[in-house]
């Protein structure tokens, strides 16, 4: 790619995918943007007209949306801690030589290959409800009241449901970079009286950054857009209690039938996203510059 | 003060025995070097050493002191990987300042170490580099570097200038012997090359399997290698080795003879034959030569500027008191 010449026929190459991608990113946001500034609701066909900011006044004002952004960030923060911590040290365990690696590491993999719905509904329903999950069995053994986790702590459970799903990625991600480390370093560090707990910490944490910058940007994006799980085993409920911002649009735009709120709550959506990828690439961005 | 000994030291992986018993005494202030084919055990031996590896049996003691249980930290030596094994993501200073930094030193004796470091390996510029931005021949000095601000009772070397060009390499190899009479420590230096084992060294030990096949200065080693083994891996170009009837003639079974210690004439000698290819190193000159009648092909060292070409008859003549005498298990007959 040194010469104008080829530069210029690089560019003429790649241009009818970078337009189709453009159109297919165009369209839906556009069509959105417009919804949002009608009264469109499907229960009142034929009353559509321009309304200005008035949905996205009902969006900000309504006490749900605050409480959705702040269970958004909740989720989303939970949820990386727990897989990037849990990810570390699983992926240290893994690499350790034993019997039986494969397997280990396949079982290990597998609830990352686990539909969302499915996995949502089998953690409400066998380990999770109160009368017949096996939790339940286990605080009747020990003689205490079973806990119904889905109504006493909603949004904690469904950090548990979502970060049991995610972390099989993480672990994936941070194994292949951990088995990436020189192993002369580690010997050098060895040699040099470094603790195990000293090789981890100035050693090891430093080679995988690279990796857990990658583990968090990608994470947060499908984090922030978490829905089937809520759907499946609380529906947002108690209350607003495990509703985050996208289960919000959907109850918005598909149980009131607000097309035109729906909307707005999907733009402030994608605002909200965008300001959160900017400050993650800004805090943690810079780690991917070698 | 660094005197290490190996008494019945052996290495087994699994079944395989690397390093079957071995002893070696290893005297304060010398600088050994393992040589050897790749696969010897040179680097398994100095692993073990360190105690990057474990010993299957038998006693490291280090100053008098057994050491074959102690870790490798606790064992007082420093080592110089072939990788130079530099962590990328601290500057040079902090590579430095590591080993001192776990040994919990106070700052201000750090600072005077790391500074005398930079001061003797020329490195006072780049302090605050990070490795990823050094050449090859730098990364090597940040190495040695961390080494030495140990104070450790040995050094230990494993192929550090493999991975250097050839005059990079000869610069180096320079530094390490003056660091070496410098400080004056024990060194161990592993390294598969004859010419680097040759200029260094106090003390050569020639590996082959594992085993040990001779222990002595460069030059003991030149001047009367235990074995055919050795014969051919010490010196540069190889020692002529010539079995079968020439051998007989010398009540041997094989005779060997180093290619600086042929004479060449055009008119007269006990071996007739035909330049072969010329390799011209300016200095000197080898020649290969052919059809003297011989199994083997000779290679003789004449002047740079001799004048001889390709196809030439000459007439070589071993130099009778340089010749060695080996028997049919390949052990040198006195």
């Amino acid at each position: 790619m040194a010469t104008q010449h080829s530069r210029s026929a690089a560019r003429i190459m790649i241009s009818p995918a970078v337009v189709l991608l453009l159109a297919w990113m165009i369209v839906p946001l556009a069509l959105t943007i417009y919804f949002s500034l009608l009264r469109y609701n499907l229960l009142m066909p034929g009353t559509e007209r321009f309304v200005g900011l008035l949905n996205y006044k009902l969006f900000f004002n309504n006490p749900a949306f605050f409480t959705a952004l702040i269970n958004t960030l909740l989720l989303v923060g939970g949820v990386l801690i727990i897989t990037v911590v849990g990810g570390i040290l699983l992926a240290i365990l893994l690499d350790q030589p034993i019997w039986g690696q494969g397997i280990v590491r396949i079982l290990v993999i597998a609830p990352f290959f686990v539909m969302p719905t499915v996995s949502a509904l089998v953690w409400k329903n066998m380990f999770m409800n109160p009368v017949s999950g096996l939790f339940a069995e286990f605080s009747k053994a020990v003689g205490l009241a079973p806990f119904d986790f889905l109504s006493q702590a909603p949004l904690a459970s469904i950090i548990g449901i979502v970060s049991w799903q995610w972390l099989p990625f993480a672990t994936l991600i941070l194994l292949t970079a951990i088995q990436s480390l020189d192993s002369e370093q580690m010997e050098a560090a060895e040699m040099d009286g470094a603790s195990a707990l000293s090789r981890f910490w100035y050693i090891t944490l430093p080679h995988l950054s690279r990796a857990i910058t990658v583990v968090i940007l990608i994470q947060t994006i499908f984090l922030l857009s978490v829905f089937a799980e809520i759907l499946v085993t609380t529906n947002g409920g108690p209350g607003n209690a495990s509703t985050n911002l996208t289960y919000l649009v959907y109850a918005r735009s598909l149980l009131n039938f607000d097309v035109g709120g729906g909307s707005a709550g999907g733009v402030v959506a994608i605002i909200l996203a965008n300001i959160v990828a900017i400050f993650l690439m800004r805090m943690i961005g810079k780690n991917l510059d070698a | 003060m660094g005197r290490i000994t190996l008494d019945k030291v052996t290495k087994k992986f699994g079944d395989v025995e690397v390093i079957p018993p071995l002893d070696l005494t290893i005297e304060d202030g010398e600088f050994v070097v393992f040589v050897g084919p790749s696969g010897c055990g040179k680097s398994t031996l100095l692993r073990l050493i360190a105690g990057l590896e474990d010993v299957s049996g038998g006693e490291i003691r280090i100053d008098g002191k057994p050491a074959t249980d102690l870790p490798p930290a606790k064992r007082g030596l420093a080592m110089v990987f072939q990788s130079y094994a530099l962590y990328p993501h601290m500057s040079v200073r902090k590579n430095i300042a590591f080993p001192m930094k776990m040994a919990g030193m106070p700052e201000d004796e750090q600072k005077r170490r790391i500074d005398n470091a930079a001061r003797a390996l020329n490195l006072t510029d780049y302090l605050d580099r990070r490795p990823g931005q050094l050449s090859g021949g730098q990364r090597q000095r940040v190495a040695i570097g961390r080494a030495i601000v140990r104070e450790p009772a040995a050094f230990l070397f494993d192929e550090p200038l493999s991975n250097l060009d050839a005059a990079l390499r000869v610069g180096m190899r320079m530094e390490i012997s003056e660091l070496h009479k410098k400080l004056d420590t024990t060194m161990i230096y592993v390294t598969h090359d004859q010419v680097e084992a040759m200029t260094m060294a106090d003390k050569i030990v020639v590996l082959r399997a594992g085993n040990i096949e001779q222990v002595g200065s460069p030059l003991e080693l030149y001047r009367n290698p235990r074995n055919t083994f050795v014969a051919g891996f010490i010196g540069s170009p190889k020692m002529n080795l010539i079995d079968g009837a020439e051998a007989k003639k010398h009540s041997a079974e094989t005779i060997g003879v180093r290619p600086e210690h042929i004479d060449v004439s055009p008119s007269e000698g006990t071996w007739k034959g035909r330049i072969g290819v010329a390799e011209h190193l300016g200095s000197d000159t080898f020649f290969h030569v052919h059809d003297t009648g011989l199994a083997e092909t000779i290679t003789i060292r004449a002047g740079g500027e001799v004048g001889l070409h390709h196809g030439d008859t000459v007439f070589l003549t071993p130099q009778a008191d340089k010749l060695h005498r080996f028997d049919g298990q390949g052990l040198r007959i006195a």
